[in-house]
């Protein structure tokens, strides 16, 4: 699934429009938020940080500009440069031939290779063929994944998240995990159950990647680079961080031995070792309560103007189909028949990283509430026209009998009562656009699905951050489940049979 | 024909669906302050004419006027917006009654009778309120009018649906088998209601099986079968000395 988004993504990518002007004073740069150590990631504190982040401070520095973080999906930060949602991004991407012909990158800002690790007790590995008919784990889109699969008879399983991969390991259903050395470095090398085996496979590259054309910017930054590496900045970086190699030294033409003690590397150890006791991980949740909270109130929003638009939109076509003349009926069916064929995640993605192909560049929010308005609004006409069939054509018949004229009919005989029925179906639609909203991180959105990856990868905990975010969904959809129920009640005639009092309930439709 | 005295008239109404012919050729008038019954086997056409008058069917040719609209149409002429035009002013003057009621089910009836005076005629609810429940009065259901159609009888809802259509100030009014739908004690009251507004010097065309309402009220009674007018009779005479040897044969069934 994100391997096909990846690839139509950076078919999209290929053609856009780069938006070269550098906003002089500032350089945004764009990471993955739910990337990991050592990487660009959120440390304690919910803050910024990681090797990643110090290299592009320092380059932003050096070029005199002022360094702005932009938050997006690992799927969407390619596309995103071509969008000129930021200038450059700065996430282990490593420079390939392929990737090379999708944006510019500039010199590396560091190198390293692919590390083996296996159970420990495990036979030492020393060549790739070793690994004949064994299940072997990488991350997808990644230059282990690529050794692997031209590697014959292997098993490769992909993963999301590199701590699955090496968990996998420990409990047996991997042979071993072929990553990048700062991935096993800090996911592994500690662990006690886990071993590093066989030599360095492989040489990568981690480059800048900036939009393609943008040549000045590309030249700006490598000059920072060299200055930064120059200076010895990037060897305190890196060793701080551990990851001070032989390759990395030779590459750079400077001394093998660290400049600085790995404090970054193990303070993170040292803070992923111990297990916490359950009611202190929850007590560590409460750090979060402010980003749950913002997501939980962008779940809401883009639900509640989603469905807004849905019901709007819905409407428009149950009536074009039910009573428009052939054209419209035509046309409405089309559109239905198209948006319920294809996938709500394909029709985001085209929204937000297609459609500036053609000009038209939607924000975030627009796009998610849209995607969601533009997909619900087909389910929604079918709702409505079941609706609309179900009202006996008697009821027409007495309207225009009555010499209303057929639209007078529609609003104040036959849509007031198709409202009632097809109230407890939209309430459904309802709180499954509230759940389908998560999509909407695919745009970069930090909705509660979207906190659920920043706070999974910080805390390592995907149970009990599952367990909570999914908590909020349930809990923001419980009152919209009560209200439909009691309105229901209400709109319902029967319902206060015996009441001979009128009811001073106007459906929202009528005005009569 | 005198058609100066005449409110209803038809001439020569043509109607099919999907090539079956259903009405052949019909032609009457009726007179300000009379009330017709329209019998006749199932089938007949009886209902469709019906329809026609106020234009809820189209039809393939023929003329129809009432109380100052009219609709025509040339045989193999097209529909046009024109025809709708006229036949939504023939509706505002000419009320119908169904045979299934049907009364607006999420409404009480008294918003029942004010819904399309207010919306069509643009009178202010209070009047429309006032007249609605002098109607809905005249018809015995003053003390339901703020109740839900579906917490009343058959009889009650047919009696509050010919409330809803004199709110609108019919010269005529059209009824679709008014007590079909009727169990047996409750007809009755509908009849009764239909005999005062006969009283009131009210225009009615009455499609009905009713055939002692037939007897008892009507000034004529037209007897239709196989999309034609049979006859044309005293409702006196009908019965006791019908013209048609079909309308022998029809009404040896109800004697």
């Amino acid at each position: 699934m994100k391997k096909i988004t990846l690839l139509l993504l950076l078919a999209l990518a290929v053609i856009l429009q780069p938006s070269a002007q550098a906003e002089s004073k500032t350089l945004r740069w764009a990471a993955a938020t739910d990337s990991n150590a050592p990487y660009a990631f959120y440390g304690p504190g919910n803050k910024l940080t990681g090797f990643e982040y110090e290299v592009i401070q320092a380059v932003a520095r050096e070029m005199g500009r002022e360094p702005v973080f932009v938050p997006n999906d690992w799927d969407g930060l390619i596309p995103g440069l071509g969008r000129g949602l930021y200038d450059c991004v700065i996430c282990g991407i490593e420079v390939t031939p392929d990737k090379a012909q999708e944006v510019l990158f500039t010199n590396p800002y560091y190198v390293t290779y692919e590390q083996f690790v296996v159970k420990k007790g495990t036979e030492p590995v020393t060549s790739l063929e070793q690994l004949k008919g064994k299940p072997v784990g990488t991350l997808s889109q990644t230059a282990s994944f690529n050794m692997l699969s031209k590697t014959p008879r292997v098993i490769v399983k992909t993963y999301d998240e590199e701590v699955n991969a090496y968990a996998d390991v420990v409990n047996g259903r991997l042979f071993g995990v072929l990553l990048d050395y700062p991935i096993a470095k800090y996911y592994a090398f500690a662990n006690p159950n886990l071993k590093f085996t066989g030599p360095p496979f492989g040489q990568i590259s981690y480059g800048i990647a900036i939009a393609k054309g943008n040549s000045a910017l590309a030249t700006e930054m490598n000059a920072a680079l060299a200055r930064v590496i120059a200076s010895g900045e990037m060897r305190d970086i890196l060793s701080r961080w551990g990851l001070w190699t032989a390759m990395v030294a030779d590459t750079f033409g400077q001394p093998e031995d660290s400049s600085l003690p790995d404090t970054e590397y193990r303070a993170f150890v040292a803070s992923t070792a111990e297990q916490p006791s359950l009611l202190n991980r929850i007590i560590g949740y409460a750090r979060f309560w402010p980003l749950l909270l913002e997501a939980s109130l962008l779940t809401i929003e883009v639900s509640l103007l989603g469905m807004a638009g849905a019901v709007l939109l819905g409407f428009t076509l149950a009536i074009m189909r039910v009573y428009g003349p052939f054209p419209m009926r035509w046309l409405a069916t089309l559109y239905i028949e198209l948006i319920r064929g294809t996938p709500l995640l394909i029709q985001l993605l085209i929204l937000f990283y297609g459609l500036p192909n053609i000009g038209i560049k939607l924000e975030p929010f627009v796009a998610g509430v849209l995607g969601l308005a533009l997909n619900y609004a087909a389910y929604e006409a079918e709702n409505y026209r079941a609706g609309l069939l179900a009202i006996p054509k008697g009821q027409m018949e007495a309207a225009r009998a009555l010499g209303m004229t057929q639209r007078q009919g529609l609003v104040h005989v036959v849509i007031p009562q198709s409202f009632r029925l097809v109230l407890p179906p939209v309430t459904n639609d309802f709180i499954s656009l509230l759940k389908d909203s998560s999509l909407v991180s695919m745009v970069t959105l930090v909705d509660l699905t979207g906190a659920y990856k920043q706070i999974a990868t910080q805390t390592f905990d995907y149970f009990g951050a599952g367990l909570l975010v999914a908590a909020f969904y349930l809990l923001i959809g419980l009152p919209f489940v009560r209200l439909a129920r009691y309105t229901e009640q209400r709109l319902n005639p029967g319902a206060h049979s015996t009441s001979t009092k009128g009811s001073r309930f106007q459906l929202p439709f009528g005005k009569s | 024909m005198d058609s100066s005295t005449s409110l209803v008239s038809i001439q020569d109404l043509h109607k099919s669906f999907d090539q079956t012919p259903i009405l052949k050729g019909v032609s009457f008038s009726i007179e300000e302050g009379d009330l017709v019954s329209v019998i006749g086997p199932s089938g007949c056409g009886k209902s469709t004419m019906l329809r026609c008058i106020n234009g809820l069917e189209t039809l393939d040719s023929g003329v129809i006027s009432a109380a100052g609209a009219c609709i025509s149409r040339m045989p193999g002429a097209k529909l046009d917006a024109h025809f709708e035009k006229n036949a939504h002013i023939l509706r505002q003057r000419v009320g119908m009654v169904f045979q299934q009621f049907n009364l607006f089910p999420h409404r009480t009836l008294l918003q029942n009778t004010m819904m399309a005076p207010v919306i069509v005629r643009g009178i202010p609810r209070e009047d429309a309120e006032k007249t609605g429940r002098a109607l809905l009065e005249k018809v015995g259901l003053g003390a339901h009018a703020d109740r839900y159609p579906a917490n009343l009888s058959g009889g009650q809802q047919q009696r509050a649906a010919i409330a809803r259509a004199l709110a609108m100030q019919p010269k005529v009014m059209l009824y679709d088998e008014p007590t079909s739908a009727l169990d047996p004690e409750l007809v009755d009251e509908v009849l009764h209601v239909m005999k005062a507004l006969d009283a009131e010097g009210m225009t009615q065309i009455v499609v009905t099986h009713e055939m002692r309402f037939a007897r008892d009220a009507s000034d004529y009674i037209i007897y239709m079968e196989g999309g034609h007018i049979v006859e044309i009779s005293d409702e006196d005479e009908i019965f006791e000395n019908p013209k048609d040897e079909r309308t022998r044969r029809f009404l040896r069934r109800f004697i």
